[in-house]
């Protein structure tokens, strides 16, 4: 007992000497480059959620060391983990602070944005993230929208949003379907928050939706009955406002009743030619409303590809390409509102947020991207099909 | 009678000597800290360590007395924890209209959180620490899963009408102006954050107190005895239940005011954050910091929460050297050598002061 105790103790001088001077060791440390602007940025590298991390953290690498060959601004990236965890965003974010970040790209995910974000709003920092589609990122009163941070952009579409360029899309073309029928996932906030937009937009579009089915974890297997449904109804068009897994099986389960209407889904589509155990030849001729698709033929898509391909090994997705877009936007902006690197983060913040809101940027996700005052993007998502196994632009 | 002089018995008595220990390490580095903080000298990194490091030792000293002075295997202490919190941030999102004050909200979403935490510990310790053997590990375990299921489905919502409640659909309608307290899957939103890292230390000290003071008094020789020998204690006339549920009902509610000061910290807390793995995390503070042992579940705490924030410069390997470490520090405390070792500077140390 005595042993113990005195081994304790001894044990927990040590501990407590060392703590001490990791405290104050930390300050400072970091920074590459002297003459080159910090951006920070969090993500998951590691847990379940590091697939969207590592393609974020590999495309915004890439675009730093293109922007820094370019000559001209230089930028220098620290890029840190979170988990996809709110505890760990804010430390990943004191972290950074510590590190002396002037911009930054906030984080990848959504629940540990909206941790960070009244953060980067009290220490005045510019933040535009690249994938937080949750609208707590960039308002403090998400549930009505309102009382914008001013200071937190989003790169991507907010899930609301999803749903009106969709509706607005459908009713843009009606070659593709007029009779429209919805399935949808009511116990997930991705899907029902698409569906609650989707419809109210789509009876100012004046789109008719001869049919409304769902479905939630526990039955999401069977969707035979819905099916039955939508063709009962006379529904040429389905809208998916669904992830790929259940969108997979409704696509097979479709082929196999022999009904065939024009499958229609949202961003939550992408991966579905990457699943396995799928038969790709099914989800021939899906439509999906994506901001980026890996195969479009312009210069820069092309060049992405190529170059995460080789870098990677890997196709890019959407985060990839979003995060890419949100460090060349950023470094346009630099260019434009005139910040160096010398600039203390609260000036860079003011420069950068009148200029984010009066910009235009073009880029992989988009053309004439601009962002409104409270940070919401406004883009046209880009309508894909799948052709021969590959997403194939639809040129309107 | 001649009167004894010199110190005073915390210093002296054997007896006390681990909470006089507990007590003067929190407040030695309460008043570190504070020092560090006031002249600019603490990093951003361990400024916002400051709150959920509190959090996270009075959880484990929850879990020390349950586990370690009780003797009952509890896998479910962070989904008292989990209780808790959303007790508190519900509470502090509908009083936010009624009281301005973020201290005396605070203080009432703290009691709320422990009460509520502490009467879900109640209910499952009142069948089950009737029974003799390990069940206490299945049904807390289940417990866990059971209380992040039931967040992740309820909708709770508050505007000019009052409240709105749903569950497994969100049917929740509010009026402009009206806050979704918790959104289904994805928690709580928009929270106000009123933790304070003097609060924090405040829970410490006062849990320090209780458990302290438990384990000194009759009903802690009692919980004790229990542990040690069941059928001893049994028939010297302890009520091994009541003592059993003493000891866990205190547990849970230590949880429950830190999950509550945790909840509040963040402007935003999802129910997948107390699961399973935290509260084996909880665990590991508190075998790694001695069974029993209050001061070292509170260094083990501080070391495990820090650890992986000081390993970020080893980038992906980060996780992977935390695991080794973690081995590597059980290994070596409780390798023989390593223990003679340290006895013999013991006996040296003490040598020294003695002559």
């Amino acid at each position: 007992m005595k042993n113990k105790n005195l081994m304790r103790r001894v044990a927990a001088v040590a501990v407590a000497a060392a703590m001490t001077a990791s405290l104050t060791a930390c300050g400072g440390a970091g920074g590459k480059g002297g003459n080159a602007i910090k951006i920070g940025a969090s993500g998951p590298l590691t847990g379940p959620a590091a697939v969207y991390g590592t393609a974020v953290k590999a495309a915004a690498e890439m675009a730093v060391e293109e922007i820094n060959a370019k000559g001209g601004l230089q930028f220098t990236l620290d890029f840190e983990d979170d988990t996809h965890d709110a505890e760990k965003a804010v430390t990943a974010y004191g972290v950074l602070k510590d590190w002396g970040m002037q911009v930054s790209l906030a984080t990848v995910t959504s629940s540990p944005g909206a941790a960070v974000a009244p953060m980067y709003r009290d220490d005045h920092i510019f933040a535009i993230t690249p994938s937080g589609s949750s609208l707590a990122i960039i308002y403090e009163d998400p549930d009505n929208a309102a009382n914008p941070y001013g200071n937190m952009f989003q790169m991507c579409f907010t899930d609301p949003n999803q749903g009106v360029a969709s509706a607005d899309y459908l009713a843009a073309h009606p070659a593709l379907g007029t009779q429209v029928a919805i399935i949808y996932k009511n116990d997930d906030n991705y899907s029902s928050g698409i569906y609650n937009k989707f419809k109210s937009q789509a009876a100012t579009k004046g789109l008719s939706i001869v049919y409304e089915g769902t479905f939630d974890d526990s039955n999401a297997s069977d969707f035979t009955v819905q099916l039955k449904k939508a063709q009962d109804a006379g529904a040429d068009l389905i809208f998916l406002p669904i992830y790929y897994d259940p969108a997979s099986l409704i696509l097979t389960q479709a082929n196999q009743m022999g009904y065939a209407p024009t499958f229609f889904g949202v961003d939550g589509m992408d991966g579905i030619l990457t699943l396995e155990g799928f038969d790709t030849s099914l989800a021939e001729g899906v439509y999906l409303l994506t901001p980026f698709s890996a195969d479009a033929s312009d210069d820069l898509t092309k060049n992405f590809t190529a170059n995460y391909k080789a870098k990677m090994n890997d196709i890019p997705n959407q985060f990839a390409a979003d995060a890419y877009d949100c460090v060349y936007a950023i470094a346009q902006a630099c260019e434009a509102a005139g910040v160096t690197a010398d600039m203390s983060a609260t000036d860079i913040c003011d420069k950068l947020t009148t200029q984010f809101s009066s910009m235009t940027f073009n880029g992989l996700t988009g053309q004439n991207v601009t962002w409104s005052q409270s940070g919401e993007v406004s883009k046209s998502p880009k309508a894909v099909v799948i052709q021969n196994g590959v997403y194939v632009g639809v040129e309107d | 009678m001649k009167k004894k002089i010199g110190l005073p018995a915390f210093l002296t008595d054997r007896k006390y000597r681990s909470r006089t220990t507990s007590f003067a390490f929190v407040i030695f580095g309460w008043v570190i800290l504070e020092i560090m903080m006031n002249t600019g000298s603490l990093s951003s990194l361990f400024t916002s360590l400051l709150v959920p490091v509190c959090c996270y030792i009075v959880a484990a000293i929850g879990l020390n007395l349950n586990v370690g002075i009780s003797g009952e295997l509890n896998l479910g202490q962070a989904c008292f924890m989990s209780v808790g919190a959303f007790t508190a941030v519900c509470l502090s999102g509908s009083l936010a209209q009624t009281i301005p004050s973020p201290v005396i909200r605070l203080i009432l979403s703290l009691f709320a959180g422990a009460f509520v935490a502490a009467v879900f510990g109640a209910l499952i310790g009142i069948p089950v620490l009737k029974l003799e053997g390990d069940y206490l590990a299945i049904v807390t375990l289940a417990f866990g899963q059971i209380v992040k299921s039931l967040i992740t489905n309820t909708f709770f919502g508050i505007d000019d009408a009052g409240f709105h409640f749903s569950f497994v659909e969100n049917k929740v309608e509010l009026m402009p102006g009206g806050k979704m307290l918790l959104n289904g899957p994805m928690g709580a939103t928009g929270t106000e954050r009123i933790s304070n890292f003097t609060t924090g230390i405040i829970l410490i000290l006062i849990s320090l107190l209780v458990v302290f003071h438990l384990i000194y008094s009759r009903s802690g020789r009692a919980i004790m005895a229990a542990r040690d020998n069941r059928i001893a204690a049994e028939s010297v006339g302890i009520g091994i239940f009541r003592t059993k549920m003493l000891s866990f009902v205190i547990s849970s509610c230590l949880a429950g005011a830190a999950g509550a000061l945790y909840g509040l910290n963040y402007s935003t807390l999802v129910p997948a954050k107390f699961d399973f793995n935290t509260s084996i995390l909880l665990l590991v503070y508190v075998v790694l910091g001695g069974l029993g042992n209050m001061t070292g579940t509170i260094i083990a705490t501080v070391v495990l929460v820090l650890l992986p924030e000081l390993l970020r410069s080893m980038q992906d390997y980060r996780m992977l050297i935390y695991a080794i470490v973690l081995i590597l520090i059980m290994l070596l405390t409780n390798n023989e050598t390593v223990r003679t070792a340290l006895q013999r500077i013991r006996r040296k140390v003490r040598g020294k002061t003695n002559g």
